[in-house]
């Protein structure tokens, strides 16, 4: 499976990446590497094989429903960028 | 041509957990901005997400609830998009192994049919924060208060025809997490809300057309209505020649119409995979029948055991187990007054008609069950007759006191005395001859004047039953 220049700057989008036009070839080759190495695995049978989420056998511990969080606001607010009544601010965001 | 209508819904519903999925942050609702986000909440760096016991033992309960499949395996995974409702760059939910599978509830429709819905599954994720995007210096303002609040997000099949059973069905889901106690349910505070994916097709068509999804509906008025836009947009769009666009939609409740949202903001992939994070979850058989012995008793079954128990009629036991809290109210009433007829038609009628008027719901009725046994218990008694009751009723409703207090302290006691009753009645029959003579020529709709001129005389203390039978004796002597 090969990727095309559109297609790099379309996933560096969804991730925010901000790269070079000049990088762009080059992405566009390993992430076609990447995919084509993955393409040789689905040529594995693994019927009889459950997929693995994870790769330790344990599974997953549970907490108790109980609060233990006390109020840190100030603490936070004090190493964000800006903040107003309480709110953090951030750049516009477009409804 | 014909259209059929085909409907699947996502309900949202906030489960009723003290604490966060993933933190031991509060969840309370109306708290001060990010006074409840703690670090894991906001993202930080270095922290880890642990799952909420309960959260998980209320999803068993709601699959237990519809009858579905749980899994003995489930996975969290991340949905990675950037929203600043959400610090961490995505957003834990389920894909591939949700913690619910396939189940079905049964709805009921207005003609008395019933349907049976399918619930594809359910997950558990996690709630976004809040952006307001009022003027804060052209900049938005973040509140990750409910960051983090445990979501389940219940997911059925297109198997629903029009708006009605849309919202039937809603109802029900709504109703079902009501009684399990697992949501408040609460759909101002958006503790319960849906998407609805809709399309429609040529009838007798069996593929589906093409859908729009409508985000974000938070009232069951609202849904049936933006569904009924919906569908005659798509007719109207088809019938001319058009076709249907897949986009995702937003309703406008001022405007009772839908809109598309910006085509940047559904462009997404949201590139899901198992969250390193967090292992798989195990749910043991053993664990899941210890919460089935303690399931309450859920609406179906209620409604069916209050047809046998009570001898209520199908539509009467079908109001009354709507909700818990209803529910519960009759069965107080019913079993103090020892009269379940004449209970369910006062919270019915009389008491519905007061909640509707005030917007209540039934736990903020200021007349308790304790104080509507005691009314019915004076009808019953013959110590007031029904109209009066209603007097009264009204005057528990304004926190006069209970029926004995208001019947004693405004004299609403009946007159029962047979002597005053007596000449009352020769009274008005000395005083009416035209509507004697009436009476005794056949007219025996007269005897109706004769009862109203006494029930005017006595302010409505008079035993109607009483009444009816001194004036036919005095009438044919």
């Amino acid at each position: 499976m090969s990727l095309d220049k559109n297609d790099v700057e379309r996933i560096a989008h969804l991730a925010r990446l901000q790269i070079d036009e000049a990088d762009k070839p080059e992405y566009a080759t390993n992430l076609s590497n990447i995919l084509d190495f993955v393409e040789q695995l689905g040529t594995v049978d693994t019927e009889n094989v459950d997929p693995m989420a994870h790769p330790s056998d344990a599974t997953q511990r549970l907490r108790e429903d109980v609060v233990t969080e006390t109020n840190q606001r100030e603490r936070f607010q004090k190493i964000a960028p800006q903040v107003e009544n309480g709110l953090y601010l951030v750049p516009k965001v477009i409804e | 041509m014909e259209w059929e209508t085909v409907i699947g819904l996502e309900i949202h519903t906030q489960l009723a957990t003290k604490s966060k999925i993933f933190s031991g942050a509060p969840t309370a609702y109306g708290a001060a901005p990010n006074t409840q986000a703690c670090a894991v909440d906001l993202g930080l760096p270095g922290v880890l997400p642990v799952l909420n016991h309960e959260a998980v033992n209320m999803a068993i309960k709601f699959g237990l609830a519809i009858d579905a499949e749980i899994s003995p395996i489930s996975v969290f995974a991340r949905k990675n998009y950037f929203y600043p409702d959400l610090p961490k760059g995505y957003q834990i939910s389920q894909y591939e192994l949700p913690i619910i599978g396939r189940g079905a509830v049964i709805i009921e429709l207005q003609d008395g049919s019933s349907k049976t819905i399918g619930v594809t599954r359910a997950h558990l994720e996690e709630d976004a924060g809040k952006s307001l995007h009022e003027d804060f210096h052209g900049m938005t303002g973040i509140d990750l208060n409910r960051a983090g609040t445990p979501l389940l997000e219940i997911v059925s099949e297109p198997d629903m025809r029009s708006a009605k059973e849309a919202v039937a069905y809603m109802r029900k889901i709504h109703s079902i997490v009501r009684y399990l106690e697992i949501s408040d349910g609460n759909m101002q505070e958006g503790s319960f809300r849906c998407d609805a994916n809709i399309s429609v097709r040529p009838k007798g068509q069996k593929e589906f057309g093409t859908r729009a999804e409508l985000k974000n509906i938070n009232s069951f008025r609202f849904v049936e209505r933006a569904i009924d836009y919906e569908v005659e947009r798509q007719i109207d769009i088809l019938e001319s020649g058009g076709e249907v666009v897949q986009e995702t939609r937003l309703y406008d409740a001022n405007k009772g119409e839908t809109r598309p949202m910006r085509s940047k903001e559904e462009a997404m992939d949201y590139r899901y995979f198992p969250d390193p994070d967090l292992l798989p979850v195990e749910i043991k058989p053993e664990v899941i029948e210890g919460i089935r012995k303690l399931m309450p008793e859920l609406p179906d079954t209620k409604k069916e055991r209050f047809i046998k128990e009570y001898k209520l009629g199908h539509e009467d036991a079908a109001f009354l187990t709507a909700s818990r809290d209803m529910a519960d109210y009759f069965e107080a009433v019913a079993t103090q007054s020892a009269e379940p007829k004449l209970s369910a038609n006062w919270i019915m009628g009389e008491l519905s008609g007061f909640l509707n008027k005030e917007n209540r719901e039934i736990n903020q009725s200021p007349v308790s069950a304790e104080m509507l046994a005691g009314l019915i218990q004076r009808i019953k008694d013959n110590t007031i007759s029904g109209k009066i009751a209603k007097d009264v009723f009204e005057a528990m409703w304004n926190g006069e006191g209970d029926a004995d207090a208001i019947i004693e302290s405004k004299g609403l006691k009946q007159i029962t005395d047979s002597g005053a009753l007596e000449s009352l009645v020769d009274e008005v029959i000395t005083n009416n001859p035209k509507q004697v003579e009436q009476f005794k020529a056949g007219k025996d709709k007269v005897l109706g004047f004769f009862v109203g001129q006494i029930m005017k005389a006595t302010q409505g203390k008079a035993n109607p039953a009483q009444v009816n039978e001194l004036l036919r004796k005095k009438l044919s002597e």
